[in-house]
């Protein structure tokens, strides 16, 4: 390849006479409304390399990878393939660069054959589709990376991994050169992930490109040839992997634990046991979401569970909030049973709850706060606001809500005020007094400013004697907060340890399944 | 018992079941692309009384189907744009375009009202082959429209299954974000699809109108045909050929009556066979509007929900 453009550019790792990279972003820059997701952005891929974007949730490396793959358009700076500038307008431009994206969530219809979803889009093929030479053609490409697959199963019955792999010989087939694996192996049972693996060493030794998206620390450095980590949209490292690289380090980059937020624990011992849970399983459609989970949590303490999105915390909260059915085992709140009895039980005996999702399933977006309110408040059939405004009142002063008054409608506020409002719902209790908070993601999408309130008020209601359950993505948060740190990972226990004492490197490695068992 | 008459009773059932085929295709085609469209009933009440003044006017029933054909996909681009371009709530849309339809039919029949057209579509004669005793009424007696019914549907059914646009129609009533991510625009899929259907129950009101009835009655023509149709889909399970035998057992049902009159069979009530399709009607609705009887029955799983594409 000559450069004989002026525009040929050279990626930040080599200068002068090397080759030009298969693909590269050139100080990219991307804005969504209200957060810059990525800050100039460079990144560069060799062919037959494997390079890493790793980064935390909503680090940026989605939206550098959409850019990559002609989903997003930079608002600045450019992506250059093999030295050319390109305008990738469109994943299909970016595939007819030879870019592809094998998507998280797989686009797949379930309902097709595995030929059938290969070929679907595809523009070089007869209208009468001739299926014994379709079905041929994708065992061929399938067989030629050691992927093989039978054309002609559907789809809906395939394992999670099989469907992964109809994506990426998908991709092959469409002639891809550089693949975009994003978090592939979020969804993979430990043996998929090791076959996806060899796959993906086959595929750079037939001299494909793959840009691995992952924020397990362990994987990537198996995997990866190099590694460039993000955070907050911006690049914060640039490493070599396979081995070469400590995963302390990598955290280090990923999480910035130079910042230090401010840890707060309680401050006097903790009383008696408020939520016991024994045995805890939960199966949804077949699928193991909780396993034999067992904890307790105490007057006057935070546990935090940790955890990568999906490994079952949201049914957790909601199985101790009554809003499911436990498969098996206990659940008891203040000595007594909540088990199975639905979320008013659950509430009658002192349970409050911050969902994860505060205007859908926390608040009524359309009501005023003072309506809100009084969702959790004495039912009469006609509704009373004169009674419960002075409290309104209160406590939009005490939770520094900015808000017109009580009258203020729920969506009207930013989310950080929303979320206030909501913890101050929960936390002055309803009908009964709460002794337990059951909160999850409590400062996720919120402002510095409202991040240090929201936490600071988690940590008063702690030091008033109620039991918290903290369920958060955000690792920093359960570390500088949480009494004891519990991580969950695919529906089971993996690692418990006190807050005081938790090492961030156990802990993530714990939450990337890299180790379990129960120790100090 | 006189053989005769249920014989000529079978191929009456094949002449509304000939309506049922192409309103019911129409219904297809649309819900293969992930629209439903509940208008069907309105649509063919519209294109049979247009069908009517224009074959009347001009004496030719073609221009008269033509014209069915034309005002069918006029509505169904009403509804396309609504649901797909304005993403509208489709079962409202369709609500209101039976209630549209209606409205107009009534308008624009006041003066036919009671009235019979002249020009009527023939049945077709294949000499002696339709003089067979037994099959020859059935089978080689029947109008030309029929026959072309018939051709749509096993067409449909190549088209669907074999066809790269098949493939793409099926994928985009399944899953349109997938059909997105390749670049495909699911909207013109969708819009194109909803006009097609629409042409197709237009064919089959001015089939019904011109082929059938003759005489125009805004109350008594279509007789709830439409929202036949559109259970007919679905027990059909989305599937053209499949839709062709549904629609001659539902055609044998709805006429019933008068051959146990003819027969002056007393003991089955008249009135309880033509019921039972507007009882399975009622019984496909539910089964729609469940999840889980959706998924069993086969219904495309994107059906009745707009393509917003997915952005952060």
């Amino acid at each position: 390849m000559s450069n004989t453009s002026h525009e040929v550019a050279s990626g930040p790792y080599h200068s002068g006479g090397a080759a030009p990279s298969a693909l590269s972003a050139h100080s990219v820059s991307k804005r969504f409304p209200g957060v810059l997701a990525n800050d100039s952005v460079d990144f560069d891929i060799q062919p037959g390399e494997v390079h890493t974007l790793l980064g935390e949730n909503g680090a940026g490396k989605s939206t550098l990878a959409a850019m990559l793959c002609g989903l997003y358009q930079p608002d600045s700076g450019y992506i250059a393939r093999n030295g050319q500038r390109v305008a990738l307008s469109s994943p299909r431009a970016g595939l007819q660069h030879g870019i592809a994206m094998v998507h998280q969530h797989f686009r797949l219809v379930d309902r097709f054959t595995v030929a059938e979803n290969v070929i679907l889009g595809s523009r070089n093929l007869s209208f009468v589709l001739d299926r014994r030479s379709i079905n041929e053609r994708v065992s061929e490409v399938a067989e030629s990376y050691g992927l093989p697959i039978d054309p002609t199963a559907t789809v809906g019955d395939l394992s999670v991994g099989q469907r992964q792999r109809v994506e990426i010989v998908k991709a092959l087939y469409q002639g891809a050169e550089i693949l975009l694996l994003d978090e592939p192996t979020a969804v993979l049972v430990p043996a998929e992930v090791e076959k996806l693996f060899e796959n993906v060493h086959a595929m750079t030794q037939a001299g494909k490109s793959i840009v691995f998206i992952s924020h397990k620390l362990g994987e990537v450095v198996e995997i990866s040839d190099r590694v460039t980590v993000l955070r907050g949209g911006k690049v914060t490292g640039h490493v070599s992997g396979r081995g070469a690289t400590d995963t302390k380090d990598l955290a280090r980059l990923m999480v910035g634990r130079d910042i230090n937020l401010g840890t707060q624990r309680a401050s006097h011992p903790t009383g008696h046991e408020v939520l016991q849970i024994r045995d805890l399983s939960l199966n949804v459609n077949g699928v193991n979401v909780l396993s034999n989970i067992s904890f307790n949590v105490h007057e006057g303490e935070m546990v935090g569970i940790a955890g990568v999105a999906g490994n079952g915390q949201k049914e957790l909260a909601d199985t101790i909030a009554g809003l499911l059915s436990p498969t098996s085992g206990s659940i008891s709140i203040g000595g007594a049973t909540a088990t199975d009895r639905g979320p008013i039980h659950a509430r009658e005996l002192g349970l409050a709850y911050v969902p994860e999702d505060r205007l859908g399933m926390g608040l009524v977006p359309s009501m005023s706060i003072l309506d809100n309110l009084l969702l959790t408040r004495d039912r009469h059939i006609v509704v009373d606001r004169a009674s419960v405004r002075p409290e309104a009142t209160r406590l939009i002063e005490q939770f520094e809500i900015k808000a017109n008054g009580p009258d203020h409608l729920a969506r009207k506020l930013s989310g950080g005020n929303a979320q206030k409002v909501l913890l101050a719902r929960e936390l002055s209790g309803g009908r009964t007094a709460t002794k337990l908070l059951v909160v999850c993601s409590p400062t996720r999408g919120l402002d510095v400013g409202a991040i240090e309130t929201v936490r600071r008020l988690l940590d008063d209601a702690r030091s008033a004697g109620q039991a918290i359950l903290l369920i958060s993505e955000d690792l920093d948060e359960i570390m500088s907060l949480a009494d004891r740190i519990l991580v969950l990972y695919r529906g089971s226990i993996a690692h418990e340890t006190p807050g005081e004492t938790a090492q961030i490197a156990t802990v993530g490695a714990a939450m990337a399944g890299l180790t379990t068992g129960v120790n100090g | 018992m006189n053989s005769n008459i249920w014989l000529l009773s079978f191929a009456d059932s094949v002449a509304i079941a000939t309506t049922l085929i192409l309103a019911a295709l129409g219904a297809l085609f649309t819900e293969r692309a992930g629209v439903l469209n509940l208008g069907i009933e309105g649509m063919l009440l519209t294109s049979a009384i247009t069908s009517f003044l224009v074959a009347d006017s001009t004496g030719s029933v073609w221009a008269g189907l033509l014209l069915g054909i034309i005002l069918g996909a006029v509505l169904a681009a009403i509804h396309a744009l609504l649901t797909v371009v304005l993403r509208a709530n489709q079962i409202v849309s369709g609500l209101a375009l039976v209630i549209f339809g209606t409205g107009l039919a009534n308008f624009l029949g006041k003066p036919a009202e009671g009235k019979t057209i002249k020009t009527t579509i023939e049945p077709m004669s294949f000499g002696p082959l339709s003089d067979i005793p037994g099959i020859g009424p059935v089978v080689f007696g029947q109008d030309i429209i029929t026959y072309v019914a018939l051709a749509i549907a096993v067409l449909a059914s190549w088209f669907l299954f074999r066809t790269r646009a098949g493939l793409e129609v099926r994928a985009t009533g399944d899953d349109p974000a997938t059909v997105d991510a390749q670049g495909l625009s699911v909207a013109t899929i969708r819009i194109r699809y909803t006009l097609l259907g629409g042409a197709l129950v237009g064919f089959g009101g001015a089939f019904h109108m011109l082929g059938q009835s003759a005489a125009w009655h805004l109350e008594a023509t279509t007789n709830g045909v439409g929202w036949i149709a559109l259970s007919l889909v679905v027990f059909a399970g989305w599937r053209p050929i499949r839709l062709i035998f549904g629609a001659i057992l539902f055609g044998f049902t709805l006429q019933l009556p008068f051959t146990l009159q003819a027969e002056q069979i007393t003991f089955i009530p008249s009135a309880l066979m033509p019921m039972l399709p507007y009882l399975a009607t009622l019984i496909a609705l539910i089964a729609l509007s469940r999840p889980s009887s959706r998924n069993i029955l086969g219904a495309p799983k994107a059906l009745g929900i707009p393509f917003v594409r997915d952005e952060r």
